[in-house]
């Protein structure tokens, strides 16, 4: 499994990067390992605003559809639309092709409190 | 993972591959290996695919009056099959609603005379249900059921190179065994195997029955012999998506015991000239003409339709998705629903509630995947 070093980690398998003033969201290796082939996905608006813990995407497997939960709160300031004609990218390269929107969060403190990569590791590790 | 989960005799060769072990129907199976689902499909129908089905039962019907019994309890004039033929049927109750479906072989069988044994094939959920079935409808025939699940393993080797690769490992030529016919034969030294030219999958191929001790040198042996193709070994999600591309019935989904052979659109495994359980229920509702039936859809919005997803027609909810997913061969996004028999048109809009939106669709022709062999 890869883990991202820049990046901090939300217990439901999600990673959230600094880019500036701004967040960029995605999937993790071990999250897209677990729901293999993604084949759809469904993405938020830009301008929607989501409280921290609520779903704003779906993504569909061949086998099943996943909510994807943003872990803290924010508002969409833009989405990977690519993402919509090449979903497989979300399995080939989830922590940079694949990322899926940007976002201001409600307030930047919130991403201190995400799980460090070492923290998430072992979340992943205790599974 | 609970200890009642039953383990095929190659769990710990599906375990050592990276195979993702799931419960499926009381047994624990590989759901994918490392290659993933969409891969796995993908070389199924372009070379070939091996299948660990032996969760799948298997019962023996043999004696003076099997062929009678047989016809009695199953859809399909048995009496029509010659030896080593094989053929789709389905058990049914009085109210035409479906025990389970199954394969039938006619084999000769070394305890009784020729045209006295049968061989048939059932689904893994139903094993319990279905030999209690049989056995209950047993008592008034001279015949002998028995349940040789256990000891008899069964693998399905199917895609367009499965017949050449198989032929280098048979002693009998393989184009003498013909699509829904069987051979008996002797494989790798020792192995005595029934191999019938059937599937589950819509390509050509073969699966094969043979003693259970002989598992992992079959398996290995087969995936050996078709290493220079890259044969890979194909999980239960490949397996799905590969059985619903050409429309292939899946027991729990397009069949139940509220759904008929007709409503399922079977007609081709029942036959109603002769008598059977059921036959008096199903020919009303052949004659009268279902108030539902199954149809292929494609949405034209975007989305993925699951099972039990509402089927939309102006604005009133008519029906439900039988089974529903990205279809990896056509790289479309199709179902299965059941909807009334008046709006079942190919080209009628329909629209499917998928969560919290309605996703437009439309009614189009099965199957989405015509079988190889059909060709």
């Amino acid at each position: 499994m890869k883990v991202e070093p820049n990046a901090r980690y939300s217990k439901e398998h999600e990673w959230v990067r600094k880019e500036g003033d701004l967040f960029v969201y995605g999937i993790t290796d071990h999250a897209q390992d677990q729901l293999s082939d993604i084949v759809y996905i469904e993405l938020p608006n830009v301008g929607e605003s989501f409280s921290a813990g609520e779903i704003i995407c779906v993504v569909e497997s061949v086998k099943a559809a996943a909510d994807l939960y943003l872990p803290i709160a924010g508002e969409i300031v833009e989405i990977h639309e690519a993402l919509i004609d090449t979903p497989e990218v979300l399995n080939s390269d989830p922590y940079e092709e694949g990322w899926i929107v940007k976002f201001k969060a409600a307030d930047p403190a919130d991403w201190d409190n995400l799980l460090s990569p070492q923290d998430y590791e072992n979340l992943v590790e205790e599974e | 993972m609970g200890n009642d989960l039953k383990r095929t005799a190659l769990y710990q060769w599906h375990v050592d591959h990276g195979g993702r072990m799931v419960p499926f129907a009381g047994w624990e199976m590989p759901v994918q290996y490392p290659a993933g689902p969409l891969q796995e499909h993908h070389a199924t129908r372009q070379i070939a695919g091996l299948f660990d089905i032996d969760h799948m039962g298997q019962i023996e019907v043999r004696g003076p009056q099997a062929e009678a019994f047989v016809n009695w309890i199953v859809t399909y004039d048995v009496s029509q099959m010659n030896l080593f033929d094989a053929h789709y049927a389905l058990f049914c109750y009085a109210d035409g609603g479906t025990v389970d479906d199954l394969f039938i072989y006619r084999l000769p069988d070394p305890q009784v005379s020729e045209r006295d044994y049968f061989f048939l094939v059932i689904n893994a959920d139903n094993r319990d249900k279905d030999v209690a079935w049989v056995k209950a409808h047993a008592g008034a025939f001279d015949v002998e059921v028995k349940d040789i699940s256990d000891k008899t393993y069964m693998l399905a080797f199917q895609g367009p190179k499965a017949p050449e690769i198989m032929n280098r490992l048979t002693s009998v030529a393989l184009t003498e065994v013909t699509r829904f016919t069987a051979l008996q034969d002797t494989i790798f030294g020792d192995v005595p195997v029934l191999l019938g030219r059937t599937g589950y999958t819509g390509e050509d191929g073969f699966e094969l029955f043979f003693p259970v001790e002989h598992a992992l040198k079959v398996w290995e042996g087969i995936l050996k012999e078709g290493e220079s193709d890259v044969v890979m070994s194909i999980g239960l999600a490949a397996r799905d998506s590969l059985r619903f591309e050409p429309c292939m019935p899946l027991y729990g989904h397009e069949l139940s015991p509220t759904i008929s052979p007709i409503e399922a659109r079977l007609s081709f495994a029942v036959s109603l000239h002769k008598d059977f359980i059921g036959r008096d229920a199903l020919l009303k509702q052949k004659l009268e003409k279902p108030e539902r039936v199954l149809v292929g859809f494609e949405l034209i919005g975007r989305g993925v339709a699951r099972e039990g997803y509402p089927v939309i027609y102006d604005g009133n909810e008519v029906g439900e998705v039988s089974t529903g997913m990205f279809s990896p061969t056509t790289s479309r996004f199709v179902g299965m629903a059941f909807v009334p028999r008046d709006i079942a048109r190919i080209g009628t809009s329909i629209e499917i509630q998928i969560r919290n939106k309605v996703v437009e669709a439309r009614i189009v022709k099965r199957p989405f995947y015509i079988p190889a062999y059909r060709r």
